[in-house]
């Protein structure tokens, strides 16, 4: 396991999507078991940000089939995708 | 014939037939029409007229699909709404039409029961899942009640062909969305002619990722009702991979897509699915860059590519058939089945091969017009040549070579293409001013290789404490996902013509 702790992973997701996706300065608005599909809290667009914001920050590379609603549909989604990606990479 | 015959007909024919496949639900047509007659009871018991509109805003749900077809069933006119879209265009819709209910998720409840206390029109609110956590009207009433509640027999049928059976709002330059009305005869023509081009047969399957508010990704749904298909509804794109999966999955055979799909698409590595079930790929709303269509050839080199043009106003206009797609990688094609179109210029005469005018269309799948805008509509559709006959002029510019072939050349006016959807710079432009703070505001379209052209807002702000998530804030509570601004730019003033109006030519 890298230096990142599931706490931070999380936040910097949550960051990520508050600032950037939802242009929020009050942090992000949901919880993080939230469906982003069901919801619309990310839309299609989003998601290509979020991965590659992802790749870029976490240092992983992510492969188109991964990029699945098992993988990306929540902030909790993405935190075990993350960690599992970190996990198998080191 | 009516809309809702496709369904009923379809039932009639293979009853067992799975007709919708929509997350993990797999719906039969005997199974589809039941539910749409049961709410179809529903709505005429909460005093649905003939005639009478229902707003739909709901994602792409199979409680979606069931509503579509029991609006019809009870006589009523179907509008359907993009399930991103916010209160304030809701708002709007369900006035413009006069809606007398709207059927809609739980999670709109807040909105929905304020719509309720403020349009006198607005009679019932019917929440599809999730239910709302307070169910606080008498007025409202759950999907899944009516379910339970009302019988399954087929309502009598009360509408002719002449009759409405849907609005689809489109963004216009004005800035406010105008409800193009279509009646049955409109749209079974133009399903009728679609069908027919792409040699549609009762064992295809076809994905349908686009929404249905959308008129593209409504006619799969009406067109797969109508030869007794399978519509694989999914909600939306934002996934490639998992729509990948699914056409392998379930052997399709039909793919819709928009450019900026295809742009997506090409840049996956394709080989972990097997697509060889796919007979027929689809593009329209925007054209294919030349390069992605040899892309698309080489990807798929047994799959028929059907490049096409249409605009709300006439549901489809053109279809370029696949074997002339390597002659003509250009062209958007030829009139579909029973149609006719020309090109006009500014004096009313038709143009020859080469040169650029507007594009004229005639034909059944000419629409009735905008719903209470007889000035919109009298600019959009002027009488044609024989007495009580009405063609549709485009606001696009064509060009047609020696054999009859059209090329766009560009849109009359500044509406933006983005993600194969209209964005209206006015509308957008109108909700920047709406921010405490803007002073002025200014909506271009730019070239972007996947959204084809990605909209950027240049606004000019009074005061710093204003700064750029703030207003992309402000724009994402207002505004459909492709409506927002990929690109903001603030600046301390913007170009102005002699007369003091913003111009926008310069901006980039």
């Amino acid at each position: 396991m890298s230096e990142s702790t599931a706490t931070d992973i999380e936040n910097r997701v949550r960051g990520f999507i508050a600032e950037n996706l939802l242009f929020s300065k009050n942090g992000y608005p949901h919880t993080d078991e939230t469906s982003f599909l069901e919801t619309g809290v990310v839309d299609s667009m989003g998601i290509m940000e979020l991965v590659m914001f992802i790749e870029e920050d976490f240092s992983i590379n992510i492969e188109d089939h991964e990029v699945i609603p098992d993988n990306f549909d929540s902030v909790c989604k993405v935190g075990s995708y993350i960690r599992q990606k970190m996990t198998s990479a080191s | 014939m009516l809309v809702h015959e496709f369904l009923e007909r379809s039932a009639e024919r293979t009853p067992d037939k799975v007709g919708l496949i929509c997350g993990d639900q797999r719906l039969t047509y005997a199974e589809l029409e039941a539910s749409a007659n049961r709410l179809a009871h529903a709505l005429c018991a909460r005093n649905l007229n003939r005639g009478d509109r229902v707003v739909l805003w709901l994602p792409n749900t199979a409680e979606l699909v069931v509503s579509i077809f029991a609006v019809m069933k009870a006589g009523g006119v179907f509008v359907t709404m993009n399930s991103t879209a916010k209160a304030d265009k809701i708002e709007y819709v369900v006035k413009n039409c006069g809606a007398c209910a709207l059927i809609t998720s739980g999670r709109n409840a807040p909105i929905a029961s304020d719509l309720l206390l403020d349009v006198d029109s607005l009679q019932s609110i019917i929440y599809g899942s999730p239910l709302p956590d307070e169910d606080t009207s008498s007025n409202s009433l759950s999907y899944d009640g009516i379910q339970e509640e009302y019988p399954d027999d087929r309502p009598e049928k009360v509408n002719i062909d002449l009759d409405l059976a849907c609005l689809i709002y489109t963004s216009g330059s004005t800035g406010e969305p105008k409800g193009v009305m279509s009646d049955h005869s409109n749209l079974v023509f133009a399903a009728r002619s679609i069908i027919e081009y792409l040699e549609n047969v009762e064992d295809d399957i076809v994905i349908n990722v686009l929404p249905l508010a959308f008129d593209y990704g409504l006619y799969q749904l009406l067109m797969t009702f109508k030869f007794g298909g399978t519509l694989v509804l999914e909600r939306s794109f934002a996934y490639p991979a998992a729509v990948l999966q699914r056409i392998q999955d379930e052997r399709v055979t039909g793919f819709p897509g928009v450019p900026t799909m295809f742009a997506v698409l090409l840049q996956m590595d394709l080989r972990h699915y097997d697509l060889s079930s796919l007979r027929y790929i689809t593009n329209t709303a925007a054209a294919l860059p030349t390069t992605h269509i040899e892309e698309l050839r080489r990807t798929f080199p047994s799959v028929r590519i059907y490049s096409m043009y249409g605009l709300t106003e006439t549901k489809r206009t053109l279809y370029l058939p696949p074997e002339q797609l390597d002659r003509k990688p250009g062209s958007v094609g030829i009139a579909i089945p029973g149609t006719e179109v020309w090109v006009e210029d500014e004096q009313g005469r038709r143009l020859g091969p080469g040169d650029v005018g507007e594009l004229v269309v005639r034909g059944r799948h000419v629409m009735r017009g905008y719903w209470g805008d007889d000035q919109a509509t009298s600019e959009r559709y002027k009488p044609g040549a024989l007495p009580g006959e009405r063609v549709c002029y485009t606001g696009d510019l064509f060009k047609m070579d020696d054999e009859g072939y059209l090329y766009f050349v560009s849109r009359v006016d500044d509406i933006i293409k983005s993600r194969g959807e209209k964005v209206s710079p006015k509308e957008v432009e109108n909700v920047l001013y709406s921010m405490r703070g803007v002073l002025e505001a200014a909506v271009i379209g730019v070239p972007d290789p996947i959204l084809g052209e990605a909209v950027k807002a240049f606004v000019v702000v009074d005061g710093e404490d204003i700064d750029e998530n703030t207003i992309l804030a402000h724009c994402k509570a207002h505004l459909e996902d492709f409506l927002v601004p990929k690109y903001l730019e603030i600046c301390s003033e913007l170009p102005k013509t002699a007369s003091g109006k913003i111009q926008t030519t310069g901006l980039t």
